[in-house]
């Protein structure tokens, strides 16, 4: 070590070049990968590609890339799944309702927070409902049997976060409360639930929770699915809460109990809003995992867009080509990526956002 | 007037208790527990009554029973005549087996990804940062089946088989040359190898006195690794080298003779570790990141090189930030390996919950002895990381 305090400068040129020469290696095998992937990938989509078609039959041609007619076929499948295709404006109006309420208040600027919350968590989730279940004048019924595709991802994960936000905010102060069997409840809960994977949950909820209910109750395939999604996620989410909770300084509650607040008012005005403000960006991760995870409920039956894209490759003897699956996977992935990145971009807006307010 | 006045007060005080602290968490926890018992009642009731309306049996008796189906991958012997029981334990070794496996591996490529992303080679910086931005963002389960369905059962059939030297690859999974050990070898193998364990860690701590004592260094991991390779080497020579390699020849239908890796492991193996791969490196990147730069410069200024600076420095410190999001990922990974159910791994969830339970019928012993494995095996994981952890924390005089 004494060595190298006295390491002549050329050695120490030489010993930087060698580095260099190993990054200047290292850069052109970057390169080279590079300019494969993407040629390949040009090739797969573009050049190669079979742009139209009535069946399988097109696209199973030797050398040939992507089956792109097989996406465009199915499209209406993929989106809405097996929803009857007259009534399907009934589910883009809803998307239109939901976009109303969330492109406002995911802009910082825009006022009115509190309305448009009570709206997205409490109008259009009853409104949503009516129309895309239907089952009131003007609208036949739609079976939840019949729901599919990005359509069910979507209700399972925003069904998911909405229902599993209140109960995680109830775990997560239930885990710090003074009170000892309400604490150790909680943490029983979340520990329980956070140790074993999503695939038991959901399997518990789809076999276990039919023997649980007396014998005349019966539930909706979805509902038990959701109902084992939500518990699921809450148990994540409120460790995130919990971790925001912590990060409130002892001052503020201590002065919420100075000036009399009840428990709820302390926890509603000072300690909540500090809380969940922290912890936004986590929040916002929890959302994706759950995103991601509903993929999972193709497990117990249920055809969320990757079901479905799984389905039509694996059971439609129409579209069979030794590129159906690749292009499937590939369109199915870039739905997914293109919601969660966006998501993760958004939430690395809000972290930025929300340090910058308070440097003020 | 105004005696009504005092009694009313006064009949307003007696209930002050009602405002008190104490007294309200204790009506409100023994609330709770009416609550969870009336809840837990009710379970256990309509659970015993519909078990009873669908003459479904009851109790853990069903694990003794002949299992009668096959498992296509077992790590201990198996056949369809033994019990639900042994079946259980071949899927929990499986499950053991992928996830052992998938941390290590997802451990590797996590480093080296996560210290690709902080290089000073602006290329591999952004491909890891692409690397982790598209794998993180797409279902795993998405990944498995891309795995499975995409690249290994679109291999050929097995008389047109891929030879990756002497390994060949086909539609049934990867055939290698099978290790045959003969006579008694093994065994004397097993004790050099411990023999050779036990020398190179009494090395590890004869090196670590002398540098405290006197501070002259010993390479002591090289000199470890040698013995430990060495001693069952020079065994082997001793014997006259008595093992051979068996290698996969193409029999009528299919590879006899080699080692098969089934598709279905490798997949999930692949679809693990990628994955997860993708936040350990985020993992090891905020890790290193959060060692203050005065750390590397004072360690610079001390003379160390740059190598030094990162081993002896660096990654220690950084090792402290990691740890705990890295159990996290250990424990993300096990439980993800459940998503072998979906291509047909047979895996606890997939041999026990899958097809024993669809046999039996018994969903709910079933399901608890499943979600029991699981939390047996993060909280021994947590136990055995908060003692990691502990040796590891930062001892503040």
């Amino acid at each position: 070590m004494r060595d190298a305090r006295r390491l002549p400068p050329a050695d120490w040129i030489k010993a930087n070049l060698v580095s260099t020469w190993g990054n200047a290696i290292l850069t052109i095998i970057s390169v080279a990968a590079i300019a494969l992937l993407v040629w390949r990938a040009l090739d797969w989509g573009l050049f190669s590609a079979v742009l139209s078609g009535k069946d399988g039959s097109a696209c199973a041609r030797p050398g040939a890339g992507a089956c792109w007619p097989f996406i465009t076929h199915k499209l209406g499948l993929f989106m809405y799944g097996r929803y009857p295709a007259p009534e399907r404006w009934r589910v883009d109006l809803t998307y239109l309702l939901a976009l109303a309420g969330l492109v406002p208040l995911m802009i910082p600027r825009v006022p009115g927070k509190l309305w448009l919350s009570l709206y997205l968590l409490v109008v259009f989730p009853i409104v949503g409902f009516l129309l895309v279940r239907g089952g009131v004048p003007g609208l036949p019924y739609v079976s939840t049997e019949l729901w599919g595709g990005l359509f069910l991802t979507l209700v399972v994960a925003s069904v998911g976060i909405a229902a599993s936000f209140p109960i995680g905010i109830l775990l997560a102060l239930g885990r710090r409360s003074e009170l000892p069997i309400v604490r150790w409840a909680s943490i029983a809960f979340i520990e329980f639930v956070r140790g074993v994977p999503l695939v038991t949950v959901l399997f518990m909820a789809s076999v276990m929770l039919p023997l649980f209910l007396p014998p005349d109750v019966t539930f909706d395939k979805l509902l038990r699915a959701l109902i084992g999604v939500a518990l699921f996620s809450a148990a994540y989410l409120a460790e995130v809460i919990r971790g925001g909770l912590q990060a409130i300084p002892r001052g503020q509650y201590e002065a919420a109990d100075a000036l009399g607040l009840s428990y709820a008012q302390k926890m509603g005005f000072i300690v909540l809003p500090q809380a969940l403000k922290l912890v936004i960006p986590g929040i916002v991760n929890s959302f994706i995992s759950l995103f991601k995870d509903t993929s999972l409920v193709l497990i117990i039956g249920l055809f969320d867009l990757l079901g479905i894209v799984q389905q039509s490759i694996s059971a439609d003897a129409k579209w069979f080509s030794p590129q159906t699956a690749a292009t499937g996977y590939v369109f199915a992935g870039a739905v997914f990526w293109v919601f969660c990145f966006g998501m993760s971009r958004y939430s690395a807006f809000l972290e930025r956002h929300l340090a910058a307010g308070d440097k003020r | 007037m105004t005696r009504r006045l005092t009694k009313s007060v006064q009949a307003l005080r007696s209930l002050d208790w009602l405002y008190d602290r104490k007294v309200r968490g204790i009506i409100f926890q023994v609330a709770l527990v009416v609550a969870l018992l009336v809840a837990g009642y009710e379970i256990v009731s309509n659970t015993a009554e519909n078990l009873k309306k669908q003459n479904l049996a009851s109790g853990f008796g069903f694990l003794s029973k002949t299992a009668s189906f096959d498992i296509s991958q077992t790590l201990i012997e198996y056949r369809s005549t033994m019990s639900y029981g042994r079946a259980f334990l071949v899927g929990l070794l499986n499950t053991l087996l992928v996830s052992g496996l998938g941390i290590v591996l997802a451990t590797l490529l996590g480093f080296a990804i996560g210290l690709g992303r902080l290089s000073h080679n602006w290329i591999v910086a952004r491909l890891s940062t692409a690397y982790v931005e598209i794998v993180r963002n797409i279902p795993l389960l998405l990944q498995l089946f891309v795995w499975y369905i995409g690249v290994l059962r679109a291999m050929p059939m097995p008389q047109q088989a891929l030879a990756l030297g002497p390994a060949q690859i086909d539609v049934r999974g990867v055939h290698l040359p099978r290790l045959v050990l003969y006579g008694e070898v093994g065994w004397i193998l097993l004790i050099a190898l411990a023999c050779s364990i036990v020398w190179a860690l009494v090395l590890a701590r004869w090196a670590r006195r002398r540098q405290i004592e006197t501070g002259e260094t010993f390479p002591a991991a090289a000199a470890g690794l040698g013995v430990i390779a060495g001693i069952p080497l020079l065994a082997l020579l001793l014997l006259g080298v008595p093992i051979g390699l068996r290698y996969p020849r193409l029999g009528p239908y299919n590879f006899e003779d080699g080692l098969t890796i089934e598709p279905e492991f490798l997949a999930l193996l692949a679809g693990l570790t990628f994955y997860t791969a993708a936040f350990i490196a985020e993992i090891v990147r905020s890790g290193i990141e959060a060692v203050p730069r005065g750390q590397k410069e004072a360690a610079a200024a001390l003379g160390l090189r740059p190598w030094q600076v990162q081993r002896l420095v660096v990654i220690p410190q950084a090792l402290r930030v990691i740890i705990p999001p890295l159990t996290n990922q250990f424990l993300n990974l096990t439980k993800n390996s459940s998503l072998a159910v979906a291509i047909g791994y047979p895996d606890l969830v997939s041999v026990f919950a899958g097809t024993v339970l669809n046999q039996t019928n018994q969903a709910v012993e079933v399901i608890l002895i499943t979600m029991g494995v699981y939390l047996a095996i993060s909280l021994l994981t947590a136990l055995a990381m908060n003692w990691f952890n502990a040796r590891m924390a930062l001892v503040e005089r």
